[in-house]
């Protein structure tokens, strides 16, 4: 176990250094002198003042070097600073990252739940009317745009019937405390978790199903209909339990997607959380912070998968034969 | 056999449908220049004018009094052209990474795949974001950035199916007589990995349509080309006033999505038979 965590800990840390890297050369790749933008940010525009700054941020050095002195900054946990919000973009993200993680948490264990139970609900009466139906709602939620349900959520729910607040995190100046808070909040997180966890649950649903009709025509199921268990325990107990575990390793790596998928949801319902700040910084042609945000947001489903990927070890022994 | 594939597409009732609604697309495509020749982005009524009460604005105006329709008739050829071009691109990135992983196997093999793991890891939504956001917002940037994220899963398909093809027979015997290694993934194994790879393609083009207008509602669109996308993020700030604005554009993409991925479960029946049953 110490060893798998270590190698998968070397893996990780491997595949984050690589990103890091990719997001140096892209920093490169934006418009704009850094020194001239900084320059420019304060007024200055004199050639002796973007010197200075092109020798304080090593903009003078050669780019391997850059690279090596950037490369110290990120592990130091340095993201740079945003001259636009005069805060350093560690901060910002710092910030904003508890939103995110409460909005695509609770998505995630939204579409989970529900995927799942659906999924293995369609599989159980593959065929009939129960079936069709759900596949076909999860065909057209898995089409839908996440962006454009949000807002049709919105004009139903918010709008029409006025049963949820439509943008924020909380009642601004409700003041709040201890559950009443929690309860506000709860309120605002309804419209984003759910518009956010459709689309997932769509994939769920889709993958519960196929993986269940999949165990189902193994050998170990018709064992133990012949030794005469109930319809209800043969699904529940044989087949739900091992069809189970491949969706949840898919949906581990559903991650990045939701990650992906919160950036729009935050931008739509005002979330306060790091898709919203990336979307700030995208209309402020903020750099330095977009690229942050980019390299937490890999970084974030980087853990993700170490800890699905233990999770399933512990669950799984099976897993480490495997491997 | 000939006639096999085809008359189990057609019997897929999801798939004709898909069809159909593609060609409408298309049709809307081509015909937008001749319907509406005047550029959408035009004002043509006043601001605000609800769907279904003027026949010449029959969807409405938005919050500039620009023609709902005229912009739907428009951004179809976009997402069209989007969805193909970076389709057909990032097939050109992942079936060579993939045929060459599969092939060679060993040490080429493993750093492909790694290559294509790390890429799969990024969260790739996050990544179109910046890439556009740094290349500058244009067709060219949207399509580079959508197939740079959508390659990953054509190489593992790619890998797979090579993989598998490699020891068979012919391909030995393709080897024993002394075709370089180009000819023989060429000429004897890809031509056999073609149906998976069009299935996967289909489904490719309605993620790649999705994606673009998610780009585009973030304001990430060419800002010379009319987009479904563009037009939903616009509508988005006047949406307690005209719902109309964001529904149909939003309508639209749900529709041409659908489509597109029913048609791939379509091929998918009449191309793989074998593994129809089990879905994707």
């Amino acid at each position: 176990m110490a060893l798998f965590l270590a190698r998968r800990l070397g893996k990780g840390i491997l595949v984050l250094l690589a990103i890091v890297v990719l997001n140096f050369f892209l920093i490169r790749l934006a418009p704009g002198d850094p020194a001239l933008v900084m320059a420019g940010e304060a007024g200055a525009g004199d050639e002796l003042y973007v010197a200075q700054l092109r020798e304080k941020f090593g903009l003078d050095q050669p780019l391997p070097l850059q690279l090596g002195l950037y490369l110290r900054s990120i592990l130091s946990l340095d993201l740079g600073y945003s001259v636009r919000q005069q805060m350093p973009v560690g901060r910002l993200i710092l910030d904003r990252l508890p939103a995110t993680l409460l909005l695509t948490g609770t998505a995630f264990l939204i579409s989970l739940t529900l995927g799942v139970a659906l999924g293995a609900l369609a599989a159980r009466r593959a065929g009939r009317l129960a079936d069709t139906a759900i596949t076909a709602l999860a065909l057209l939620f898995y089409a839908t745009p996440l962006f454009w349900v949000s807002l049709m959520a919105i004009i139903v729910f918010s709008v029409r019937l006025d049963w949820l607040p439509a943008f924020g995190f909380e009642t601004v100046g409700g003041g709040y405390t201890g559950l009443a808070r929690a309860a506000d909040i709860a309120r605002h997180l309804v419209l984003p978790s759910l518009t956010l966890g459709l689309f997932f649950m769509a994939v769920y649903v889709r993958m519960t199903r196929a993986s269940m009709l999949e165990v189902a025509g193994l050998d170990f199921v018709k064992t133990a209909r012949a030794k005469g268990l109930r319809e209800g325990t043969v699904q529940r107990r044989h087949v739900l339990r091992n069809a189970l575990l491949p969706v949840v390793t898919l949906a581990g790596l559903q991650a990045g997607t939701l990650v992906g998928g919160a950036i729009l949801t935050e931008t739509v319902f005002a979330w306060p959380g790091i898709g919203r700040l990336m979307y700030e910084a995208l209309l402020q042609r903020d750099y330095n912070l977009l690229l942050g945000v980019f390299v937490v947001s890999s970084a974030m489903v980087l853990l993700f998968n170490l800890v699905t990927d233990v999770i399933y070890r512990v669950v799984d022994p099976r897993i480490e034969a495997a491997s | 056999m000939r006639r096999g594939p085809l008359a189990a597409f057609l019997r897929h009732p999801g798939a004709v449908f898909g069809l159909l609604v593609l060609v409408l697309v298309v049709a809307a495509a081509l015909l937008a220049p001749v319907l509406y020749p005047t550029s959408p982005w035009r004002m043509v009524q006043r601001p605000f004018v609800p769907p279904f009460t003027l026949d010449r604005v029959p969807l409405g105006t938005d919050a500039l009094g620009r023609d709902i329709a005229a912009g739907l008739m428009h951004g179809a050829g976009v997402s069209l052209l989007v969805g193909l071009v970076s389709t057909l691109a990032a097939l050109l990135i992942g079936v060579p990474i993939g045929a060459l992983a599969g092939y060679f196997g060993g040490r080429i093999d493993d750093l492909l795949m790694r290559f294509t793991e790390l890429f799969q890891t990024i969260p790739s939504f996050a990544l179109a974001i910046v890439l556009v956001a740094i290349l500058q917002p244009a067709l060219s940037s949207l399509i580079l950035a959508i197939a740079l994220v959508s390659w990953p899963p054509v190489t593992r398909l790619v890998r797979g199916e090579v993989l598998s093809l490699r020891s068979r027979e012919y391909v030995q015997a393709a080897v024993v007589t002394g075709q370089t290694t180009f000819t023989i993934l060429r000429r004897e194994i890809l031509p056999n990995t073609l149906s998976p790879i069009v299935v996967l393609a289909s489904l490719m083009v309605a993620t790649a349509i999705l994606l673009e207008s998610s780009l585009s509602f973030l304001g990430l669109g060419d800002p010379n080309r009319m987009s479904w996308g563009f037009m939903v993020g616009a509508g988005r700030t006047v949406i307690r006033q005209a719902w109309w604005i964001t529904a149909f554009p939003g309508l639209v993409i749900l529709v041409t999505v659908l489509a597109l991925n029913l048609i791939g479960e379509g091929l998918n029946d009449a191309l793989n038979p074998r593994l129809s049953r089990e879905g994707r």
